[in-house]
């Protein structure tokens, strides 16, 4: 396998433009000889779609959702940043290239996350010139507001649904393509498997959800914008049907996963309320802004909170970072809070949780003040767990919520398979170990609307005439996936699929959630397989292939995450330091913070799959970093 | 033409001429109440007033010419109304062909769900009014031209005051929606009044109401004869 | 807690359906009411049943996949929320529910609670977009829009196409659903000028796509779990009137 960033040379402020310059262009009137195919229709997929169907390729877009507008893109709360400095506060393309390296803990491509600082500027013109309903200020111009710890205000935002107002935005401009016929769009169709030949992306074979046919679609590039894989864990704050397949499918036909391990963590999550549940809802970040966060000193201490006086209350960041306090970065407050439950603090029927309590934000600002700023947050948490965050402190626990792994992709944004493109969360490239609030947004935003339709050119303009017959690769990857589905159909066991979802969540949560250690790796390793085997053995899949069959989809999703799960362990446990959101027990600072190994371990790890019991192969991206010096981050 | 033709042929097409025919017949109904009260002033200003409709705008016009002529718009009115209700009738019922085994319903108010079958109550009597106060039929005892006297003895019996008031009922329900729905339907509307169409719809139908049951519940009581 | 459930079950569009019972024990109140359903499948599948399809996805209320006539209410009792918000605290030990899919002869049924919604992207489809091409567009500050404006219009903008308007509507209308789509445009300097041809072909094709009229009983804001007015239908009749009436040529490739 191997890894050329292609990244282009000169000054990191011209690489781009540069780039565009040198980069092929394909002829406007051979644009429309070329078929692609764009897989995931959120943020990234549906803008690039659209964009790439307003430049005159032929685009069939997939989705297995009923409409694009279904996409998890649509959950994001908070808001999207760009370095506009419409606040005069300083921000730069420049400022939000540092501070977006640095939150990445130092484990991103420079050249890629500066070129997405550029783009964060053209990104907000796009949506605004779409119509997306900004939140403004009384003289007209757009508001902005500082999100998860940045020192400017560079947050633009559309009430708590940012992600839904521009995911939005983005699937009226694909159906104005598909009305304009530019756009092939195919609903409740789900990507199984990508089709190589001669060395390229030919296409894809998907299952129609409704009637179970099987379908072979070949094109001259593939685009994947299938998002993240936090479901691996079960309980996660991601949409019950993401899923790690379309991902999974193309690293086994020769893609490089790249930094499977960077899991992120949301501090602000409801708790687990009981056995059945199904997902975790994420609150708000903006929430400790005002919130304390505590919990009783006393271990297993059952009083309700009031009863609780202050100083049996351990406000437990503010003693251990007085000058951050309840704003710590995401990974640092997730792990003080697991470890305070670890510990036997934990509050809640199940003991589960810590308490972020506004008592005291509403003795000084007043309830109303309080109200303005969270009242829709606060109305969401009644609803959920039936308690009045006015009354009694809110619950939180952290959850997983966002994934900075993902395929491998060099600068174009093209997979280690020539001809198969990987964007938004489904690519690797620009957070690094860690990803900041308001950045997911934009990174999908800036990869569909603004790099893939330009890289793209340059790839099929580059293509040698006269395709190669790849009928016979077709005919075969569709047998594997008729096969696939035909023995899942016959295992004819007794356990459900969630029921083994649920053990592989647990056991991810337990061994490589939060925190990870060699022992507790080693150990995922010999239990993953074995879960595997008897998914395999034991599994039951009611209903046929040919109809509308929920459990089977399921079931093919969870078959690849129990394939995944494994290379997420073998790369955590590969990399032996702490970064970002991956943090090893072994390597800790004396004051208990994650402790990073610039020496051996600046790079990207890129897994090869090697099939059958072989365990995959690790290639290495070197990173330098010549704009933002490694430095250790410090929140004391 | 094709916004025309889109107009017309749309569903909001049709709600706006369901609006524009009712805001004539609801014109019609404020100018009929308010002579209805005129019976107070006694039978030779009610007579007067009656004759005054017959031959108003003569000798410009011809005799009964504007009397007529307000029938043919009245009747056209309603005309356009039950058509357009009709239509939109038809099309609804196909949208939903399978009902729901347990219905809750969810409308704003008791108003809106009876229009139809309140329209329809309306207007058979209508038809009874018609054939009792202006052509006879219905009348034990009717004089053209005495327009005081149908209406006093017209009142008498309990059980036409009985259907009177049912049907005043249905038309004061019929126009709490109807007034609020006919600025839905042409957009009548403004954010900072929205608020205030609701109460307004309720105080011209409880006022037309009043007005109507008045005259022959003083009739029915002695007060008038 | 216990209750009984009468779930709609239907295999496909030919299927003609039925209703069928189950009980559903251990049921917490802390459950959200999808989770519910997911218990009573892991039951159905382990006795060898086959579980009750329904669409959902994010479970935060956000992404309008879920949906599904709860006691005739659509998203069940509580207002301003989904299905997948309700928790199982607003109901009681004992309770009995019914549950059946929307109904509209534009959303055909897939499978038990599973509708097709295709029309609503169509509706969208004809128009309810701003033509600007990626990349074309001016900085953002110079397009002011006046607060109040970009307010009201974030107002409409908040639906998430699940369908409960069509489904309460006693004309199974999806008048609110396009009216949204049509004032968040409308409210925006950003949308003005395709205004009148965009509602001219979102009337259209709603029409078309075989729902029923609005007959303004007010059902669909009842129903709408992110509490859309009905205001915003005045202003897509008014706004269809204006477009009759205006002198500017229609697009003319739809002429």
């Amino acid at each position: 396998m191997e890894l050329n960033a292609r990244i282009p040379a000169g000054p990191i402020e011209q690489k781009w433009d540069r780039h565009r310059f040198e980069m092929k262009l394909v002829n406007p009137a051979n644009k429309r000889k070329f078929d692609v195919i764009v897989v995931g229709t959120g943020l990234a997929g549906a803008a690039a779609a659209a964009t790439m169907g307003e430049l005159g390729y032929r685009v069939r877009a997939f989705t297995f959702h009923d409409s694009p507008r279904r996409a998890h893109s649509i959950a994001a709360q908070g808001g999207i940043n760009a370095a506009k400095n419409y606040q005069g506060d300083g921000d730069s393309v420049f400022r939000l290239f540092h501070d977006t390296v640095k939150g990445g803990d130092f484990r991103s491509r420079e050249a890629n996350v500066y070129r997405l600082a550029q783009l964060s500027l053209n990104i907000i013109d796009q949506a605004v010139a779409q119509g997306v309903p900004f939140a403004r200020e009384y003289g007209g111009l757009l508001a902005n507001r500082s999100f998860g710890g940045a020192q400017v205000s560079r947050t633009f935002y559309a009430r708590g649904q940012t992600g839904q107002q521009l995911l939005l935005g983005a699937y009226q401009a694909l159906q104005r393509q598909i009305h304009a016929g530019a756009v092939e769009m195919h609903t409740r169709q789900e990507m199984l498997d990508v089709v190589v030949a001669d060395g390229r992306a030919r296409g894809i074979v998907t299952r129609d959800l409704l009637t179970g046919k099987v379908e072979s679609h070949s094109a001259d590039a593939v685009v994947l914008a299938t998002g993240g894989y936090s479901n691996v864990f079960f309980l996660s704050t991601n949409a019950k049907l993401c899923n790690v397949t379309a991902t999974w499918r193309a690293h086994k036909r020769g893609a490089g996963f790249a930094n499977p391990c960077f899991t992120q963590i949301h501090p602000t999550c409801i708790p687990q309320s009981g056995e059945y549940q199904s997902k975790l809802t994420l609150m708000s970040e903006s929430l400790r802004n005002d919130g304390r966060i505590w919990v009783p000193k006393a271990k297993g201490d059952k009083r309700p909170a009031h009863q609780i006086p202050d100083d049996e209350r351990d406000y437990y960041l503010e003693r251990l970072y007085p000058s951050f306090g309840n704003l710590t970065p995401r990974d640092i407050a997730s792990r003080r809070a697991k470890e305070m439950v670890d510990a036997g603090h934990g509050i809640g029927p199940m003991e589960n949780g810590v308490y972020l309590d506004f008592r005291d934000a509403i003795r000084r600002m007043g309830k109303e003040a309080v109200s303005e700023r969270y009242g829709n947050l606060f109305a969401m948490y009644e609803k959920i767990t039936g308690d009045d965050p006015y009354e009694v402190p809110m619950r939180i626990y952290p959850a997983p919520h966002y994934t900075m792994g993902g395929l491998w992709v060099d600068y174009n944004l093209m997979s280690t398979v020539p001809g198969l493109f990987v964007i938004g969360e489904a690519n690797f490239s620009d957070h690094g170990a860690n990803r900041l609030g308001a950045s997911a947004l934009m990174q999908g935003l800036a990869d569909g609307y603004f790099v893939i339709p330009l890289t793209i050119g340059d790839y099929l303009s580059q293509l040698p005439d006269g395709n190669g017959d790849a009928a016979a690769a077709f005919k075969d990857v569709e047998k594997e996936v008729r096969d696939r589905t035909d023995r899942l159909l016959s295992a004819r066991g007794s356990r459900t699929v969630d029921s083994f979802h649920m053990e592989l969540g647990r056991l991810m949560w337990d061994l490589c959630g939060m925190e990870r250690t060699e022992e507790g790796l080693k150990d995922a390793l010999e239990r993953i397989p074995k879960l595997r085997e008897e998914f395999w053995r034991e599994v039951r899949v009611p209903g046929s292939g040919e109809s509308f069959n929920q459990s089977l989809e399921k079931a093919g999703r969870v078959a690849d995450f129990l394939e995944f799960a494994e290379l997420m362990c073998h790369d955590a446990l590969q990399r032996d330091e702490s970064c970002g959101a991956h943090y090893r027990r072994e390597h800790t600072t004396e004051e208990g913070e994650a402790k990073r190994n610039d020496e051996e371990f600046t790079h990207v790890s890129v897994w090869e799959h090697r099939g059958g019991d072989e365990a995959p192969r690790e290639h290495r991206e070197e990173l330098d970093f010549e704009h933002v010096p490694l430095s250790q981050r410090s929140y004391k | 033409m094709r916004r025309v033709a889109t107009l017309y042929r749309s569903t909001v097409g049709k709600k706006i001429l369901m609006a524009l025919s009712g805001l004539l017949l609801f014109l019609f109904i404020i100018g009929h109440m308010l002579g209805n009260l005129k019976v107070f002033e006694g039978p030779d200003a009610f007579n007067a007033y009656a004759e005054g409709i017959r031959t108003f705008g003569y000798p410009f016009l011809p005799e009964y010419g504007f009397l007529w002529l307000a029938r043919l718009v009245l009747l056209g009115a309603v005309g356009l109304h039950i058509l357009a209700a009709v239509q939109l009738w038809q099309r609804s019922r196909g949208a939903r062909a399978r009902k729901y085994r347990k219905e809750t319903n969810l409308s704003f108010s008791y108003a809106s769900r009876t229009m139809r079958w309140g329209g329809v109550l309306i207007f058979l009597f209508v038809v009874y009014h018609i054939l009792h106060m202006t052509t006879g039929q219905a009348h034990p005892d009717f004089v053209y031209g005495d327009v005081y006297a149908n209406f006093i003895i017209g009142f008498q019996s309990p059980l036409v005051v009985g259907f009177y008031l049912v049907a005043q009922v249905a038309l004061c329900l019929h126009l709490y929606h109807g007034i609020w729905s006919m600025t839905q339907s042409v957009g009548a509307t403004h954010p900072k009044y929205d608020r205030m169409r609701r109460p307004v719809a309720g105080v011209f139908a409880t006022g037309i109401f009043i007005g109507f049951i008045i005259p022959p519940m003083a009739v029915l009581l002695g007060l008038l004869s | 807690m216990r209750l009984t459930l009468h779930v709609w079950r239907q295999s496909d569009a030919r299927d003609p359906g039925r209703f069928e019972t189950y009980e559903a024990n251990d049921i917490s109140e802390s459950m959200s009411f999808l989770d519910m359903l997911d218990l009573v499948n892991e039951r159905l599948t382990e006795d060898g049943k086959e579980p009750i399809a329904f669409d959902h996805d994010c479970r935060e209320g956000i992404c309008g996949s879920c949906g599904m006539m709860i006691n005739g209410v659509p998203h069940g009792p509580k207002t301003m929320t989904t299905a997948c918000q309700l928790h199982m605290r607003s109901f009681s030990d004992g309770d009995e529910i019914w549950i059946e899919p929307w109904r509209a002869q534009a959303f055909p049924v897939i499978r038990d609670l599973v509708v097709s919604r295709d029309p609503f992207d169509r509706i969208i489809e004809s128009g309810g977009y701003v033509s600007v091409r990626t990349g074309s567009a001016p900085d953002a500050h110079t397009i002011p829009v006046e607060k109040q404006a970009a307010d009201e219009a974030m107002d409409a903008a908040v639906c998430i196409g699940c369908g409960a308007c069509v489904a309460a509507c006693p004309n199974a209308s999806a008048m609110l659903f396009t009216a949204a789509k049509v004032a968040h445009l409308a409210l925006m300097p950003q949308g003005a000028p395709e205004r009148y041809d965009r509602v001219l072909s979102m009337v259209e094709t709603h029409d078309e796509e075989g729902f029923g009229n609005c007959t303004n009983h007010g059902a669909c804001e009842v129903a709408c779990p992110k509490g859309i007015s009905v205001d915003y239908i005045a202003q897509l009749n008014r706004d269809l009137f204006r477009a009759t009436l205006s002198s500017r040529p229609a697009n003319e490739a739809k002429e």
